[in-house]
């Protein structure tokens, strides 16, 4: 069992840093969570976060990049809406760096 | 291309068929196969609205279904005998689908490469 602290609170995780009990995200404990992976949340990675969450809220399940792609690009423009950008926000892995910090389960399909 | 028909008759949370088979139906959706979704028999449950499963300690899997248009999976079925047999129509599901008469379902089945039943 892992953990994180976050101003005093113990935070429970699997030993890949996924949270253990998803109602305990919030927003510090998303940037403890970018902190242990080297990031530094920035607006942009607020967006992807905020969508995540949305996605995970109505769907159940975290989006396959290409539909996360998809979404961004009907949403945001080419700009944002493309793998590289989403590479160089979570440079770890898209899916599966983006939804650890979202507080979200560890995406099952890589695809 | 292969034309790929999957077969839900299973009810949603007694085995984990359903949840395995959806599972699998967005997964394939990834290599740009021709898919089709079939709801049968106890399947049709699977697409009951308003499903809740706090009693069972299960979470709901069932909104996951609204995804399967963002999927690109468009084609999916429900078998009207099934629906009527147990009461239900079709605004008691939780997306919109085509309704097949048993013998449309007969041609579905015989107009696909693969098929797999859950």
């Amino acid at each position: 069992m892992s953990h994180l602290v976050v101003k005093d609170r113990l935070i429970k995780t699997d030993p890949e840093g996924f949270l253990n009990n998803l109602v305990e995200w919030d927003e510090t404990v998303a940037e403890a969570i970018a902190k242990t992976e080297g990031i530094i949340l920035t607006p942009d990675h607020w967006e992807v976060i905020r969508f995540l969450r949305d996605f995970y809220q109505a769907y159940q399940i975290a989006p396959a990049i290409r539909v996360l792609v998809k979404a961004l690009l009907d949403k945001l423009g080419p700009e944002k809406g493309n793998s590289i950008y989403l590479h160089t926000l979570f440079p770890a892995g898209a899916a599966k760096q983006s939804n650890k910090i979202a507080g979200l389960p560890k995406p099952t399909r890589c695809i | 291309m292969k034309k790929i028909l999957f077969i839900q008759r299973r009810s949603p949370y007694g085995t984990g068929f359903a949840k395995e088979a959806l599972d699998a139906i967005l997964m394939a959706s990834a290599f740009e196969q021709e898919i089709s979704l079939v709801f049968t028999d106890d399947g049709v449950w699977q697409l009951k609205n308003q499903q809740d499963t706090k009693t069972l300690g299960i979470k709901n899997f069932s909104p996951t279904f609204k995804a399967l248009e963002l999927y690109e999976v468009k084609q999916i079925y429900v078998e009207q005998m099934a629906l009527e047999q147990r009461g239900l129509q079709i605004e008691d599901l939780i997306i919109p689908v085509t309704v097949l008469a048993t013998a449309e379902l007969r041609q579905l089945i015989q107009q696909h490469d693969v098929i797999l039943s859950f």
